[in-house]
Order: structure tokens, then C-alpha cells, then sequence
């Protein structure tokens, strides 16, 4: 692809031209680099009906349909700007998945978003700054929500039914007669001899040294709670390597 | 409402609702004869759908079996951590139906909600999740029942990348040999919105409220129907088998109205990471393209859904949207949570009302439950809880 200036794409803005052609490139082929990248995409219509499908379009400036003509053209100056900012509007759902090729542009933002974790980019890091909690949560309990994170804090636009959760916290959640639902901290009762084996999945799966390059502070702290939960149970935690 | 009070829009859709097409030539094989031939191989463990079950027909025609027994209920983290009612009245269900099913200690979530919303994981990683439980499943000699619609979404694609990636299956299996695990996958996934449809019937049997005033507005979950469409069922007599038949099946069975509208399609607006911290997306998406639209167009008492992401966005983006004068204000419950009641459940014992935002009285006097009574006996319930005369509530309470 040129690096002339005149022939950038239109994707290409000034706030990017900082980032050698190098750097993108190398981001790009991590993502092509993907096992599953050959399944996510298989060409474009150009016809629309994934952005006609897309709850973020209605509301973003975001476009499905131009992640997948993007990465079919190998337009790697286009792929930067997505994947420093749009990539964090998508919604997951998959409604894309209705492409008349069978591309799924929600597939290609996942590895997008892996490959900017991955790499530390300081735009995931800042489209994850207020989820350090829901990481940290996940990852040491084995439950992403928990009843302790109803506050009004945290949800002050989901009203004053937020405030009486949190002041009758601890009695209503007694008074629930599911057995393993009588937790605050956990949205259940996870066992610790499954809290273990989660342990060594994160870091036999290299998940857990995937948490440092985005969010120190909650690397550290799992870190400790990880280490002495193993040990706890006869691992020394040092010498459990990723596998990966 | 009669044919002459219908709008243009609605009759449109009546009229796309007699429209046939040819049907589906069906593929010759399924992800479970891909699962068995790589049993046969001995990469993996295929656990088999217990002795009792009902077939019914998933997209394209190939039949799918549904266990009604035996049933290891996979929990959803959002269900169970913010709104409770929703996993209780499946239990107490089956407590009622006498349904043999365990909820284990020993189950994490899939996780998946962390991963779709922040990327920081890896697909190994999240087939070992997967896996784990499946294996613990199978150790307990019960069949995962799967609550989330998240988590139902995310293990099909676990399954996908499992049958497809040899690279992902070799990682995988050596991350589960560490762990002393074989590698075991269910014949099928199944989502607890699947059982409740194959016993709808017996729900009804059992049911001992009149719902007939109700008007419903259904919203399915995209992870169900949309994300690897194949596993979702369909059947000719639910929407002329052009939707999924999973929730408008037992509300109709139940005798309730269910209303159609032109956004049924429409994502709710949970998004993963905007439902936790980019909140001012969701709340506009759930209310200007569903709610409002329901109320318009359907003007129905309760919206049902039939996942955690779902109930929750639609419930609670409705408060602070009031705010705004927007046309809002429709209760918000799981199909389960609906047929507890209709089978006689307690509304806040049981189903957990209290959780939710939008006020659903109004909607349980129409189904013939006086609100403020059943709150008076909760509120004796929890002033015992705090004068420490018991512990907890127990389903003898119930």
C-alpha cells in the first residue's frame, strides 16, 4: 500500500499519521494472525444489512459494513483508525450475522479488541477504565455481577429501586429461597475447589498475563488473591506457566 | 383489538405473517455428528441428553432434543446477582413439576459477558471455562441446563471454534489434562427457555391464574436466535415459523395476548459494555427502539424476555427515560418468571419483583394477584430475617 499521503484512504485522518505504517501493519497481520479470522470474513456486497441490522449505527458513527470492507481491502490505515476507537461502539449482538456472505463483522471486532488488549493500546485501556471493577470481579470470584454492585453509585440512573437493593442488601438476599443464591459478594456460591481450577485456567490459558497489559492495579491485586488460593492448595503459583 | 381499529403498519404485518416459503433443504450432518466423530477419534467426551427428553424442530427442520429431566442448572451470573427471581422461579418450577435437577456449587459462570464486553480473555481460555463445567456436569451425572442467553451464544461459538480449530482443540486439551479433566461437550446446548417451551403444557395444566387480560410484547435475545442461528427452535404454529418459537409458545399456551410490533428484530441494547459503563447508548436504544415502539404499537402490560441482558436493559433504561417524558412504563420479566406466577408463585418469594425497575402491580392485579398483600407477607418475612427469629427463607415458605 502507498504511503503517499495523496493516496491514503479516507479512513486514514490526520490524528493517526503519527503511527508509522510499520506499527499498523503489524497490528493488522495479529489480526489476520487469528485462527478464526478466515471465518468471520468472506468478502462484502457493500449491500448494507448489517449496518441496517446494528443497534450501535443508530446511535454511533459506526458502521459494521465498513469493518468488513475494510479488512477485505487490506486498508491498514483504515483499520488503525477502527481499531483505536469505533472497535469499542459494538454491541456484540451479532445482529451482522444475517450478511448474505456469512461475514460476521461482530466476529472481527472480537479479535480486534483481543489483538488492542493484547497490545496495551492505550485506547482499550481508556474504553475500560471504568471496568477494572467487572475484570477484577470475573476473574477472582468466577462471577461477573454480584449483588454488592447495586449501588446507587454506580447505577444512579437506574433509580431509587437501586437505593432500597442496597439498604435491604444482605435481608433480601436471605430472603431468596435458593440455597446458593444467599451471597453478596458472589452472585452464587462458587466453591472454592472450582475457584482453583478457574485459577489455573487464567493462568494456563495466559488470560491472567493478558490483565497487565491493560489494567496494572487490577493485575496485582489478582495476582495476590490468585497466589494464595493455589498455594493454598499445594500449586506454587510461579511455576504454573501459560501453555499457550 | 378488530381489523378495522388495525393501523396500516399492523395489517402490513399480518399480511407478512401468511406469506410461505419453500422449506430449508436440511444439511445432511450437525454439530453433534461433528461432536461424535470426534469422539470417535478420541479428542472428546460427548455427553449424551438423558432418557427423557422431547423432540422438537430446531431452524431448518433438524430435530433437536429438549431433556426434561436430570438438569444441571448452568447459572447466570446477571440473574442471579441482580435480578434472583429469574433462576428461583425456574427451580421452583421444577421443585412443583417434580423435575430430578441440581444446582451445583461447583459451576463458575461462562464469562462470557466479561469477554464479549472487554476482549480479556482468549478462546482458549473461554473453552476451558466452558469445558470445566461441562465436565462437572457430567461428574454429577446431570444435563447442563443453560439460563443465560449469553452463555448459550457463547458456548455455541466455543462448539465452533472446538469442530473448526484443531489448534484450539489441541490448546485446549492440554490446558485440561493439567487440570485432570477429559475434554466434554454436550450432545446439544440447551437454554432453559427451551425446556419451559417443550413443557408448556404441563405449565398450563398446572395453572391457576387467568393471564387472558394480559397483552405481551416479546423480545428474544439476539445470543439466542441470531448468534449461530441453528440451535434455536422454530416451530410452523408459533409465528408462522418465521420467528423463533421459544417465549411467544408458553405465553400463548398460558392464554395471554401476544402482540407483534415492527422492532420484534431489534437488539435490546444491552451491548456488554455500554449495559455497565456506556449506559446513555443502551438506555436510548432499549427505550426509543423497543419500549416506545411496544407501547405504540402493541400497547401491551408486560414485555417478556428470555435472557439476563435483556430483562435487565429493558427494565431498567425506563426510569431515568421517564426523565425525558419518553412514552415508557411496561413491566419487564422472564418467560419463567411469568408462568411461576400464572402457576401460582408468590411474586415476591418466589419471582423477586422487587428487584426490578419498572412497577409490575399493575400488571399482577390484571392476573389477579393483589400486590400490597403479597408485600405485607414478604415484609413479615424479612422483619423475622432481621430479628434474627430465622436465618433464611426456605422453599417450605414458599
Amino acid at each position: 500500500m502507498s504511503t503517499d499521503p495523496r493516496k491514503l484512504p479516507i479512513h486514514a485522518d490526520a490524528r493517526h499519521a503519527d503511527v508509522p505504517l510499520e506499527e499498523k501493519q503489524r497490528l493488522f497481520d495479529e489480526v489476520v494472525a487469528d485462527t478464526r479470522y478466515h471465518d468471520t470474513l468472506y468478502g462484502c456486497y457493500e449491500c448494507g444489512i448489517c449496518v441496517a441490522a446494528c443497534p450501535s449505527a443508530r446511535f454511533y458513527d459506526f458502521s459494521p459494513r465498513v469493518f468488513a470492507q475494510t479488512l477485505a481491502r487490506k486498508d491498514v490505515h483504515g483499520f488503525y483508525e477502527l481499531l483505536v476507537d469505533s472497535v469499542w461502539d459494538c454491541s456484540q449482538c451479532f445482529s451482522c450475522t444475517r450478511c448474505p456472505r456469512q461475514n460476521s463483522p461482530g466476529g472481527l471486532i472480537t479479535i480486534m479488541r483481543e489483538v488492542a488488549v493484547n497490545n496495551g493500546l492505550q485506547s482499550a485501556k481508556d474504553a475500560l477504565a471504568a471496568y477494572s471493577r467487572v475484570i477484577y470481579k470475573v476473574m477472582s470470584t468466577g462471577t461477573q455481577v454480584s449483588p454488592d454492585m447495586l449501588q446507587p453509585d454506580f447505577f444512579p440512573d437506574w433509580g431509587p429501586d437501586v437505593q432500597a437493593v442496597s439498604d435491604n442488601l444482605e435481608t433480601w438476599r436471605r430472603a431468596i429461597p435458593t440455597e446458593t443464591l444467599h451471597t453478596l459478594e458472589l452472585a452464587w456460591d462458587v466453591s472454592e475447589k472450582t475457584r482453583v481450577e478457574l485459577f489455573l485456567i487464567w493462568k494456563l490459558t495466559g488470560n491472567f498475563d493478558m490483565i497487565e497489559k491493560i489494567d496494572e492495579s487490577s493485575y496485582l491485586i489478582l495476582e495476590e488473591i490468585m497466589e494464595e488460593l493455589l498455594e493454598e492448595h499445594g500449586y506454587d503459583f510461579d511455576d504454573i506457566e501459560s501453555i499457550i | 383489538m378488530n381489523d378495522s381499529e388495525s393501523t396500516p403498519q399492523q395489517k402490513a404485518r399480518t399480511k407478512l405473517q401468511v406469506i410461505t416459503r419453500k422449506p430449508r433443504k436440511i444439511p445432511e450432518r450437525y454439530y453433534k455428528d461433528e461432536l461424535l466423530e470426534l469422539e470417535a477419534k478420541g479428542e472428546i467426551v460427548v455427553q449424551r441428553i438423558p432418557d427423557t427428553f422431547v423432540e422438537v424442530e430446531a431452524r431448518g427442520g433438524r430435530k433437536k432434543k429438549i431433556p426434561t429431566n436430570k438438569l444441571w442448572h448452568h447459572k447466570s451470573c446477571g440473574q442471579c446477582g441482580h435480578i434472583p427471581g429469574y433462576p428461583t422461579s425456574i427451580l421452583w418450577m421444577m421443585n412443583q413439576m417434580g423435575v430430578d435437577h441440581l444446582d451445583p456449587r461447583d459451576q463458575t459462570s461462562c464469562t462470557g459477558w466479561n469477554y464479549y464486553a472487554s476482549a480479556t480473555s482468549n478462546p482458549v481460555a473461554q473453552a476451558a471455562v466452558a469445558v470445566r463445567n461441562f465436565v462437572q456436569a457430567e461428574r454429577d451425572g446431570y444435563f447442563p441446563l443453560i439460563h443465560c442467553g449469553t452463555s448459550y451464544g457463547h458456548y455455541k461459538e466455543v462448539r465452533e471454534e472446538l469442530i473448526h480449530h484443531p489448534d484450539i482443540r489441541e490448546k485446549l486439551r492440554r490446558v485440561m489434562d493439567k487440570l485432570q479433566m477429559p475434554v466434554v461437550f454436550p450432545e446439544e446446548l440447551v437454554h432453559y427457555s427451551e425446556w419451559l417451551h417443550v413443557v408448556r403444557h404441563e405449565v398450563a395444566a398446572r395453572q391457576v391464574l387467568d393471564v387472558s387480560d394480559v397483552t405481551i410484547a416479546v423480545h428474544p435475545a439476539c445470543h439466542y436466535h441470531k448468534l449461530i442461528p441453528d440451535d434455536a427452535i422454530y416451530d410452523r404454529d408459533v409465528l408462522s415459523g418465521e420467528r423463533t418459537a421459544v417465549v411467544t409458545a408458553i405465553a400463548q399456551a398460558l392464554g395471554a395476548k401476544v402482540g407483534d410490533y415492527s422492532t420484534w428484530h431489534d437488539c435490546c441494547g444491552f451491548g456488554f459494555r455500554h449495559i455497565l459503563v456506556s449506559r446513555d447508548f443502551t438506555r436510548s436504544f432499549a427505550t426509543l427502539r423497543k419500549i416506545e415502539r411496544i407501547k405504540e404499537e402493541v400497547q401491551a402490560d408486560l414485555v417478556l424476555a428470555h435472557d439476563t441482558g435483556c430483562v435487565t436493559t429493558l427494565d431498567k433504561s425506563q426510569f431515568a427515560a421517564r426523565g425525558h417524558n419518553r412514552n415508557v412504563g411496561i413491566a419487564v420479566m422472564a418467560d419463567c418468571q411469568f408462568a411461576a406466577l400464572a402457576m401460582g408463585a408468590h411474586p415476591y418469594k418466589v419471582v423477586q419483583l422487587h428487584w426490578h425497575g419498572v412497577d409490575s402491580r399493575p400488571t399482577l392485579r390484571k392476573m389477579g394477584i393483589d400486590p400490597e398483600a403479597a408485600w405485607k407477607e414478604f415484609e413479615e418475612l424479612t422483619a423475622k430475617i432481621n430479628a434474627g427469629e430465622v436465618e433464611f427463607l426456605t422453599w417450605g415458605d414458599c
